[in-house]
């Protein structure tokens, strides 16, 4: 009798296999992108991102679409899970007829793709996941990635700090790897720029359970004479009051890494730190230009403002537009090669994909935070432009090994 | 000094909101013995309820009637979930009901995305209290010193009510025996309802008084959810006192800590809850449980038996069919199959140590994890062929399950399912934290299958081998004298000592061996993959494999690879739409409703009812 029950399982398992075979093939007609992300998980950071797709896709194809054919992303939730994200990535691109694969917010989830693209030879754009392992040390023929580094964007910060006289530094960074790297690149790119720095104290609040009264109690007794922040999200709310509360930031100069970006600092509302040097994304500054037809573009279509994940997924749809167009057709290895040293033209000005470790020269924007009409904003920002903040090309050449 | 005092008072204003949610959730498993997942929700609606009445009411009568409302309201939503879910599956077998409040983690996750949005939601500070007070020189924020002054009220309250009021009277009674408290005549289903009200009010209440110190997020129910179940356990489950004295430790020690020794943040918890599970087995207000709440619950479990010939032959028909697949289906189907082979295999052997051995490990992720960690640290750093590491994988996992074992199986029920989910804690956060060795969450990426089996048909091959291997290997094992044995030590220690079985000698090989079994679907699982992450050691990889059994039926030998594989191959389907998580949360409370027996339990009984099989005592 119990035989029979497991035999159900087997019976149920090609059951389910079947009926997945069986789900309609889609029309065959249109250029197929496989775009996976964490929907749920990271709703706040994956949605502005997917309309920011979205409104690319709309101009694109209202333009004729790529090749002559409409341009589709199949927008598929991996649940924030890499192993999930692995086996999405393969029916994407066995089943469904997807030409390549972008996505992913989280690294990890990023690197999961990044090696089935190395292994299976898919194309794989890397759009919003920072980590610097994904272009370098765990870099790839077939990994290409649109958003400026971990690494870039806080050698941009450690140059702004070296400015001034402090000496005595201390950091508080989530107790992850994205963490542990902006600290380490921080230290390494201030250290070069000014050697006499010391770091006097190190924190690492576990991430999202931040126990925010101790961290600015302890950074308190380090006496520092600036902080540099990697915390974001809750944890960054949590940290600006209790620090705030208790006077942790007076006096202080204050770095934060992405604190600037409208996903970060939106939450934060009128207690927005004011004074503290971010990188970010100040929408409502841009004045002109190509950043200022996408911010009134994306106001208009839905009447709300773009995140810095919008403009990452606008900018991941025109990269791939161009890949293709350059690759002429839709086959892996053509799309593979357009990628090196392919230049886009994007509401940040134009960028290239670099040939030597494939990471888009897209830059940040640095400034620091002020309170306009109770909100938190970024003035006296500048554009720095990636391909200025990454390491000499023998380094690069170094991570990346000679097998890659 | 006065940074000390600082520190401490830091520590206590913490303890506070912390408290509140563990008391409620310690409240409803001492009464009802549900293991409340859903926890964390009622503590996140708390906070989401109590910001949207602060919009509404000012001033600070406005804030602090928002945070009672708070309570108030995810207390009626607590009331609504046990009558609607918790309910119709009480009769269940012990610790079901778990899966219900999985499902209604997902429905709300869902749920407060469709209310409040996807940004996170700053709280607001209490009026009158924005400021700090310097005590020695320490800025102390004055709200901290209203959240220490105000918890011991709350205690007092729970106190007063537990211990004065009728209702109380019947918790306590119904703590302790709760069968008794029923044929006295107490209607049962009111007290839960009660219980459940106050437990959810608490929950509700924590999230709402700790908004001015941080705010509303859709991820801190499952933040919170391992804090809490540590303080519980730490306290004594069932025990307020308990729960407050615990909620300080934690949250003192977690400040100190952080000045200390900032790496800690991660494991430091898990240690303590370890340290004083080993000195205090029960906690350190709890009481033993009373013997014999395992396995026993609900209708008695019927014998095992082996399969008669025509199964046999319809098992050997679904083997053809799956041997045949890869002629007819795409290479998707494959890996579709694959990654449910590999489920099942996990999910068999927590199967196997919770349905054949009583032993309900909360921390199973860490020889699925743990096997899968052994392979790639082999591969990475040895270069060893991906043959040998299948071998040595469930040999690492099994020794690792055998040193965990070691030490969990002092323990009994749900203190022995709390340190399991520790060490798995502890492991996790190893990896986590040992980044130079195992890349932290980055990861070891890379690890692909040896060049014969890289082809996805061949891996799917030898995943079906090796899954379905095990899974009738573990079949077998229960058929074995040991598996009797293990049976015997599941339903009465004493009388299986008595004629002669040493009990702790066969749990402890049965864990070292589910833990193997769990290690070869872990082995092949980072094949299957190319890359590992210390997600696979999550708690949530955990309750994945429980969820399962429980789904699939604890009380049929086929439980875990049912569940397995219908729920890995729902989720497969379901999370294709928008909503996927109410969806599934909805489904999981539908099937927890129609199948209280789990699936494969339930389908064999209505398989008897309308005469397909024969009843087991007829037979």
């Amino acid at each position: 009798m119990k035989r029979k029950t497991f035999l159900k399982s087997l019976v149920g398992a090609a059951a389910i296999a079947v009926a997945a075979v069986g789900l309609p093939a889609f029309a065959q007609e249109t250029i197929k992108i496989g775009e996976i992300n964490h929907y749920k998980r990271m709703a706040a950071f994956a949605g502005p991102y997917k309309l920011g797709i979205e409104l690319a896709l709309e101009e694109v194809n209202a333009a004729g679409g790529v090749l002559g054919k409409p341009l589709e992303f199949i927008f598929r939730d991996d649940q924030g899970k890499p192993g999930e994200a692995v086996k999405i990535a393969e029916e994407l691109m066995t089943r469904d007829g997807a030409v390549m694969l972008t996505g992913t917010i989280l690294s990890n989830v990023g690197l999961a793709i990044s090696s089935l693209a190395a292994e299976k030879k898919y194309v794989y754009l890397a759009s919003e996941p920072l980590a610097d392992a994904i272009t370098w040390e765990k870099g790839n023929d077939y990994t290409f990635r649109l958003r400026s580094s971990t690494y870039m964007q806080a050698a941009m910060l450690a140059e702004e700090a070296a400015k001034t006289d402090a000496i005595r530094y201390a950091t508080i960074a989530p107790n992850y790897a994205y963490g542990k790297d902006a600290v380490a690149a921080f230290k390494k790119a201030l250290t070069a720029l000014k050697p006499d720095v010391e770091f006097v104290a190190e924190q690492w609040p576990a991430l999202f359970k931040i126990d925010a009264g101790a961290e600015a109690q302890a950074l308190e007794r380090a006496k520092p004479d600036a902080i540099f922040n990697v915390t974001f999200g809750g944890d960054l709310a949590k940290f600006v009051r209790e620090g705030g509360t208790r006077g942790l930031f007076e006096g202080r100069n204050v770095y934060g890494l992405l604190s600037g970006e409208p996903e970060y600092l939106d939450p934060l509302g009128d207690e927005a730190p004011e004074g503290w040097v971010v990188t970010g994304y100040p929408w409502a500054e841009i004045t002109d230009g190509p950043g200022k037809l996408f911010v009134e573009t994306y106001v208009a279509r839905y009447d709300d403002h773009p995140r810095i994940g919008s403009l990452v997924g606008y900018m991941t749809v025109q990269s791939i537009v161009a890949a293709l167009e350059k690759a002429g057709s839709t086959d892996g290895e053509a799309i593979r090669a357009a990628f090196a040293d392919l230049p886009v033209s994007t509401p940040v000005g134009d960028i290239k994909f670099r040939a030597i470790d494939h990471q888009a020269t897209m830059g940040a924007y640095v400034g620091t935070i002020a309170l306009k009409d109770g909100k938190g904003t970024m003035v006296d920002w500048v554009y720095k432009y990636g391909g200025d903040y990454t390491l000499p090309d023998e380094e690069v050449m170094k991570l990346r090994g000679s097998g890659n | 000094m006065g940074f000390f005092i600082a520190q401490i008072l830091t520590g206590l204003a913490n303890a506070s909101a912390l408290f509140m949610v563990a008391s409620g959730l310690s409240l409803i498993f001492g009464v009802t013995r549900i293991v409340n997942f859903a926890h964390g929700s009622f503590y996140m609606l708390g906070a989401y309820v109590g910001y949207s009445f602060m919009q509404v009411l000012p001033g600070a009568w406005g804030f602090w009637t928002s945070i009672l409302l708070a309570g108030l309201v995810v207390g009626v939503i607590g009331i609504i979930v046990e009558m609607l879910v918790l309910r119709p599956v009480y009769k269940a077998p012990e610790l079901f009901q778990l899966v219900a409040t999985f499902g209604v983690i997902l429905v709300i996750q869902d749920l407060a995305l469709l209310v409040w949005g996807a940004d996170d939601v700053l709280g607001p500070r209490a009026p009158g209290l924005k400021g700090i007070i310097r005590i020695m020189g320490e800025p102390v924020p004055k709200y901290d010193l209203a959240l220490i002054a105000l918890t011991p009220f709350v205690a007092f309250a729970l106190w007063w009510l537990i211990t004065k009021t009728r209702m109380g009277i019947l918790v306590r009674a119904a703590t302790q025996d709760r069968e008794m408290v029923g044929a006295l005549g107490v209607n049962q289903a009111w007290l839960f309802t009660g219980v459940f009200f106050l437990g959810c009010a608490l929950a509700g209440l924590g999230g709402a008084v700790q908004l001015p110190k941080g705010g509303a997020d859709l991820l801190m129910d499952f933040n919170i959810l391992s804090a809490i179940f540590v303080v519980v356990v730490i306290g004594g489950m069932g025990s307020l006192p308990g729960a407050y004295v615990a909620a300080v430790l934690i949250s003192v020690l977690n400040v100190f800590g952080v000045n200390y020794l900032p790496q800690s943040t991660l494991a430091l918890m898990f240690v303590v809850m370890v340290v004083v599970l080993i000195f205090r087995p029960f906690g350190l207000f709890g009481r033993e449980e009373v013997a014999g709440e395992h396995g026993q619950v609900g209708e008695p479990e019927r014998p095992i038996k082996p399969a008669g010939q025509t199964a046999r032959m319809i098992v050997l028909a679904g083997l053809g069919a799956l041997a045949v697949l890869p002629l007819l289906g795409d290479s998707f189907t494959l890996v579709l199959l694959t990654d449910i082979a590999i489920f099942c295999l996990f999910a068999a052997s927590l199967h196997f140590l919770l349905g054949l051995g009583g032993l309900v490990s909360f921390g199973h992720a860490a020889y699925f994890g743990g096997g899968a960690y052994a392979a790639a640290l082999l591969v990475t750093y040895a270069g060893t062929p991906m043959e040998l590491a299948l071998i040595l994988a469930p040999l690492a996992a099994g020794l690792t399950a055998i040193i965990f074992g070691w030490v969990c199986l002092r323990l009994t029920g749900v203190y022995f399912a709390m340190l399991t989910l520790a060490f798995a804690q502890l492991l996790w956060s190893l990896v986590f934290q040992w980044g130079d060795l195992t890349g932290g969450d980055d990861g070891l990426v890379d690890i692909w299958p040896s060049e014969w089996a890289s082809g996805t048909t061949t891996f799917y091959y030898l995943a079906m081998v090796l899954c379905i291997g095990g899974i009738i290997m573990l079949r077998h094992t229960a058929h074995s004298p040991f598996g009797y044995a293990l049976r015997a030590a599941r339903d009465s220690q004493r009388q299986a000592e008595a004629t002669g079985i040493n009990t702790k000698h066969v749990q402890w090989v049965a864990f070292g061996f589910a833990g193997a079994m769990a290690g070869i679907a872990g082995g092949l699982f980072v094949f299957s993959k190319g890359s590992i992450f210390p997600n696979e050691l999550e708690i949530a990889r955990s309750f994945d494999a429980l969820i399962v059994v429980f789904l699939g039926g604890v009380k049929t030998l086929a439980g875990g690879v049912v569940g397995g594989a219908a729920l890995e191959g729902a989720k497969d389907y379901i999370t294709r739409f928008e909503y996927w998580r109410l969806l599934l949360g909805l489904l999981i409370i539908f099937v927890v409703i129609v199948a209280p027996d789990g699936i494969a339990g339930t389908l064999r009984k209505w398989a008897e009812s309308i005469g397909l099989m024969k009843r087991e005592d007829q037979a």
